[in-house]
């Protein structure tokens, strides 16, 4: 994958190649990724291909057979250096229940703060500024289970917020909602200043936050179009086409 | 699954700092459960239901909440008064009613209900949160606190989970009966359970870590005793007081 851009390299996968125990297909193959700052990624692939897969070797909660990964200039190896990273990386998982597992809102908004050695009330004021900066101050003594699906999936965004990530990884953060909590998503990701890559099946969720296109299959990556504001087809088989939205 | 209905009314004992009414409950109810005179466990079921119409609790789930124990309590009256020795005061064929039994009957009948009473009044009126946050706050070991949390908020999941994998037989026909089939179906659904929980348990696990999680759990808040909670400790301490004096009295003659 070619990526020529002068900005400064934040996310760096050379050669990852990762299969799962019990089956002899490789489900990330010599796969490389390169994400700079400001960068808004977006990857589209079909059931199966490995894209969560590849955001949990990011994060270090798998362990990559072979291959070099580098986060913000240094090479990270052992679960020592993935937790600076976790630190400077937010992971939005598919599922939010698996995010949300404190009684309140305030307090598994308040939980990354607290690991990060913040004070009760420093959390908590981090907490509510993030609930607040995502309209969602109202919802700080409400009981996360009893929370709707959309509600629940902003929530989820709002406690790795909290974390004050430089990056975000999403892995189809889109996927169940509304029309009306999507349309707020979008809103709140291209308002945010961060770099992020956002695994989606829905062209026109990726058309509204990413200015990046990727596409997986056999285990690699492969550039898709750049997203402009025409129509456009191309030939090859990997490239995504988007529709003219004006 | 699981409702809070008692957590929600309003009374002066839902003002009370929860810590308090742990501790209170927790001394009253292991009065009531050593102490053996009839009298003193007549007052505590007297207490309770005091505190029960202070508490401001909807009836119809104080009954509903009875109903488990009366169910319990229904099988120690079929089978105590028949089984235990001593003075017979009725004999029906083989079946002897024994004056200990009714007494020991009797005895767990009060206890039971007396603190089913002193639970429902000081502690279902708080909510599983602020449960946690006080046993925190008591300096119950953290780890435990957790996993009553983390059970009370997943077991909602797990029963989704359940009513998903249900609706799934169903729709394929699934009728329960008495064959091997409904059995190995049942068990085929229970299994699926532990597993779906157990994968989940591992994306929490992720989850938490992706977040810093270090091991070490933080409580972000605990709420404090203040000077309107002195007339609940003042209280507390009489009843516990009085029913200790109640039972050194009444023992005393023997």
């Amino acid at each position: 994958m070619d990526h020529s851009n002068p900005k400064s390299l934040i996310i760096n996968l050379e050669n990852i190649t990762f299969g799962y125990p019990g089956n002899d297909d490789k489900i990330i193959d010599h796969l490389n990724l390169k994400l700079c700052h400001g960068d808004r990624m977006g990857i589209v692939a079909p059931n199966g291909c490995g894209k969560t897969t590849l955001f949990h070797i990011i994060m270090g909660l798998l362990t990559p057979d072979s291959g070099k990964i580098e986060i913000f200039g240094k090479p990270v190896c052992t679960q020592k250096d993935f937790i600076n990273v976790r630190q400077k990386i937010g992971l939005l998982f598919q599922d939010s229940d698996d995010q949300l597992f404190s009684p309140t809102v305030i307090e598994d908004v308040a939980f990354g703060p607290l690991n990060l050695g913040y004070s009760s009330s420093e959390s908590k004021n981090i907490a509510l500024t993030t609930l607040t900066n995502l309209g969602l101050s109202d919802y700080a003594t409400r009981i996360t289970h009893k929370l709707s699906g959309g509600e629940k999936r902003m929530v989820a965004l709002a406690t790795v917020l909290a974390m004050q990530p430089e990056v975000l990884l999403l892995d189809e953060p889109n996927t169940g909602l509304d029309e009306k909590t999507k349309a707020r998503l979008v809103q709140v990701l291209t308002q945010l200043n961060l770099s992020y890559i956002v695994i989606s099946h829905e062209n026109d969720f990726l058309y509204d936050t990413t200015n990046i296109i990727y596409t997986m299959d056999n285990g690699k990556m492969f550039p898709g179009e750049k997203i402009h504001r025409h129509e456009h087809e191309h030939p090859h088989s990997h490239h995504i086409k988007f529709v003219d939205k004006i | 699954m699981i409702e809070e209905p008692f957590a929600n009314s309003q009374s002066c004992i839902h003002q009370i700092d929860p810590k308090l009414r742990i501790v209170g409950a927790t001394l009253i109810s292991l009065e009531i459960a050593l102490f053996k005179q009839m009298p003193v466990l007549i007052s505590a079921l007297f207490m309770g239901m005091c505190l029960i119409i202070i508490a401001n609790l909807n009836l119809k789930c104080v009954i509903k909440r009875m109903a488990v124990i009366l169910w319990f309590l229904f099988l120690i009256w079929l089978t105590v008064p028949i089984t235990f020795d001593g003075n017979i005061i009725y004999q029906m064929g083989p079946i002897k009613i024994s004056h200990p039994g009714i007494m020991l009957s009797a005895q767990i009948s009060l206890k039971s209900i007396a603190i089913l009473f002193v639970f429902m009044t000081m502690i279902a009126t708080m909510t599983i949160n602020s449960l946690g946050r006080s046993l925190n706050a008591l300096h119950c070991p953290s780890k435990l606190i957790h996993l009553l949390l983390m059970t009370y908020r997943y077991i909602f999941v797990i029963e989704h989970e359940y009513k998903r994998l249900q609706k799934a037989m169903i729709i394929r026909g699934f009728r329960s009966r008495t064959n091997i089939h409904s059995y190995k179906t049942y068990a085929y659904l229970i299994g699926m359970l532990f597993v779906r929980a157990s994968v989940r348990a591992k994306r929490v696990h992720q989850a938490m870590l992706c977040r810093g999680f270090n091991g070490q759990f933080y409580c972000l808040e605990e709420e404090m005793t203040h000077i309107g909670d002195i007339p609940f400790i003042i209280i507390v301490t009489i009843i516990f007081l009085g029913l200790l004096f109640l039972e050194v009295r009444c023992y005393g003659p023997f």
